[in-house]
């Protein structure tokens, strides 16, 4: 994973959200518009410059307290306005292992 | 089994006090992730795709029936029920949750379970053979000097923040079951010509991005010296490691760099300045730790035994029993492999329900004692030969009866992109699939002894470049492709594989494994010619051939 700190100088070439794992359990979760953590990816909020997808990441690393490891994740805009992760590893931190787990969950 | 002393468990007792008072710290925001991540990798805690991951740390593999059935209740009150039996005799529970962690840890302690050296860039979770102390043969219980390095290793000052992680294994048998020869330090176990125990010491090993097979520094260190010779080359390493690039910090780096000789005469000057010294083991401290570990009071039974006999009859039975019982050095017992493996199952997961369920059958069946093996299979290492075929029946409930040990489908796989923070592709879905490709079992014996490691990325937990075909998960713009390697292996003849050829795409890895062994199956010279035996003999031409030819 790139760390925040590398993902300072990266350029983001679409639409993308910040995600980290929340403390206290390690649950996934996305930083929204309102300065919060969502489990919910629709709630995240977009960034489509660098600029701000810098700007949301300083502001997110800052709440040491509420959340572990944010970073920058690419995200897909349907038509219909779905936002789906932009990549395989999104799509498993968002959706759960592909596999089926030893117990149901 | 080993007995804990009191001050083994008074230091874990102070240990889960201590991390409690650090969750809690972090919890209240009076410590930051970057001050507390240390804290908790030292207590095996690793933050991974979905959730937190616990690692704990089974020594040289050996497990009560007691400590078994504590790691079901973790997996059932803390996690969801399972865990996952790892390469290095650990076991990680996958859904934990940071605040509950103290209370887990606490849950652990009470039979003396622990998770230190199982991560952090420290010595390690010592392992072994996982038929240490029953396989016949053995120059002795290798479990001896496993616990002697647990003691010497754990939380010492001097070795507690290394270059990098720091891996030891030991073997007492001929057949090297323990994959020494991929450790920082491997120790072989062997008598010298004066009928002294002692130790072939070889450093250097490891796979990860830049994979070597370990080089013998010295062909016998006395038992006695054991700690002082290691001793030496953990002050090498730490003194000249390197520190300012992570991905050369390893030992085996400087082993290379340096080249044997001059390491071996680094680790020789240190040496000879301790040796002698207070870290020389005399016979009374090496006999305390003897008298610690007990053994079964083995009844005379015959080998062959009526129920036994009456059993052989049962096609089924007899598959499971060659693939899966191995001789004792007792006669009328028996070593029993439990398959963790099931066709279409993710390899080294056991659902706590069968962590109980087998720690019944321990207790009923083998003295109340189970091993893990590095293969990310159980064994129960004292079963009577007259029990078989009731344990038989009783593991073929569980769903631990798979008769594949050593075969196709007998998959080492690490958790790959499905839960790991470092992974590039997934290694389940690829272990699923293969399992299901090679269930017919007639077609498995046909093919023989044949391993297949799967690596998520180059970090090698899989330890995809000791596979007799390893497969190693890259990305490629967005896509999970695989690099296959042919003709590794991991025993006393350590080998690295080679690439066959250009990475294939995730859909199509399973048609290429097929395509290996059919042509391994055309291309053996007899029956039992093993297939890193044809590789060894033909190279990786023919087999590239076959796959790459119509691809």
């Amino acid at each position: 994973m790139t760390s925040p700190l590398e993902q300072k100088k990266i350029r983001i070439a679409g639409p993308s959200v910040v995600t980290a794992n929340r403390t206290w359990d390690g649950l996934v979760i996305y930083r929204t518009a309102r300065g919060e953590w969502s489990a919910t990816l629709s709630e995240a909020a977009i960034v489509r410059t660098s600029e701000e997808a810098r700007a949301l990441l300083a502001e997110s690393v800052a709440d040491d307290l509420g959340a572990v490891g944010a970073y920058i994740a690419p995200v897909e805009i349907k038509e219909s306005g779905r936002i789906k992760p932009g990549n395989l590893r999104e799509h498993i931190r968002f959706r759960g292992v592909t596999i089926e787990l030893p117990v149901p969950a | 089994m080993y007995a804990y002393d009191q001050l083994d468990r008074a230091l874990i007792n102070e240990r889960v006090d201590e991390f409690r008072d650090q969750v809690k710290r972090r919890l209240s925001g009076e410590l930051t992730e970057d001050e507390f991540k240390m804290l908790r990798l030292q207590n095996g805690v690793y933050l991974q795709l979905h959730a937190y991951m616990f690692r704990v740390a089974i020594p040289y593999g050996t497990l009560s029936s007691r400590q078994l059935r504590r790691l079901a209740h973790v997996a059932r009150r803390y996690d969801r029920g399972y865990g996952h039996f790892t390469t290095r005799q650990n076991i990680q529970f996958n859904w934990i949750k940071l605040a509950e962690l103290p209370d887990a840890l606490a849950d652990l302690a009470e039979v003396g379970i622990h998770a230190m050296q199982t991560s952090g860039n420290n010595t390690r979770n010592v392992t072994s053979d996982q038929w240490a102390g029953v396989a016949p043969g053995e120059v002795e219980d290798p479990r001896i000097w496993s616990e002697l390095l647990r003691q010497y290793t754990t939380l010492h000052p001097e070795f507690s923040f290394l270059p990098r992680k720091f891996k030891f294994a030991i073997t007492a048998s001929a057949h090297d079951r323990a994959a020494i020869k991929i450790h920082d330090i491997g120790l072989r176990l062997h008598k010298n010509a004066e009928g002294e125990t002692g130790f072939e010491v070889l450093v250097g090993g490891g796979l990860g991005r830049t994979p070597f097979i370990a080089k013998t520094i010295k062909s016998f260190v006395h038992g006695h010296d054991l700690l002082s010779y290691v001793e030496a080359i953990l002050r090498v390493y730490n003194q000249y490691g390197r520190r300012d690039n992570i991905y050369k910090a390893r030992m085996k780096i400087l082993v290379h760099e340096l080249g044997i000789e001059k390491f071996a005469q680094e680790v020789e000057e240190e040496w000879q300045q301790m040796r002698g010294n207070s870290l020389t083991l005399d016979d009374g401290i090496i006999e305390e730790i003897r008298s610690r570990f007990t053994y079964p009071a083995y009844e005379k039974l015959p080998h062959m035994p009526d129920e036994l006999k009456k059993a052989a009859h049962d096609a089924h039975f007899e598959r499971w029993r060659k693939n899966s019982v191995a001789l004792h050095k007792v006669q009328g017992y028996a070593i029993v492999t439990l398959s963790l493996k099931p066709v279409g199952g993710p390899p080294g997961d056991a659902t706590a329900d069968q962590m109980d369920a087998i720690a019944d059958l321990a207790d009923k069946y083998s003295f109340g004692e189970i091993r893990v093996g590095h293969e990310q299979n159980l064994a129960l290492p004292h079963v009577a030969r007259r029990d078989l075929p009731a344990l038989w029946k009783a593991l073929d409930k569980l769903g631990l009866a798979t008769p594949n040990v050593n075969l196709v489908s007998d998959i080492i796989a690490c958790p790959g992109l499905d839960y790991c923070s470092l992974a590039n592709a997934r290694s389940i879905p690829i272990a699923q699939e293969l399992t299901r490709r090679f269930a017919n079992h007639d077609i498995a014996s046909l093919i023989g002894r044949l391993h297949i490691n799967i690596s998520g990325c180059i970090n090698a937990c899989g330890h995809h470049h000791v596979g007799h075909i390893g497969i190693l998960g890259v990305e490629k713009n967005g896509e999970e492709f695989y690099q296959i390697t042919i003709g590794g292996r991991a025993d006393e003849n350590a080998e690295l594989g080679n690439l066959i050829g250009p990475a294939v795409p995730y859909a199509e890895v399973a048609d290429v494994v097929e395509d290996i062994v059919e042509a391994y199956l055309a291309l053996r010279v007899r029956p039992d010619e093993l297939f890193v035996e044809t590789v060894k003999r033909l190279g990786v031409e023919p087999f590239r051939e076959r796959v790459y030819a119509t691809r």
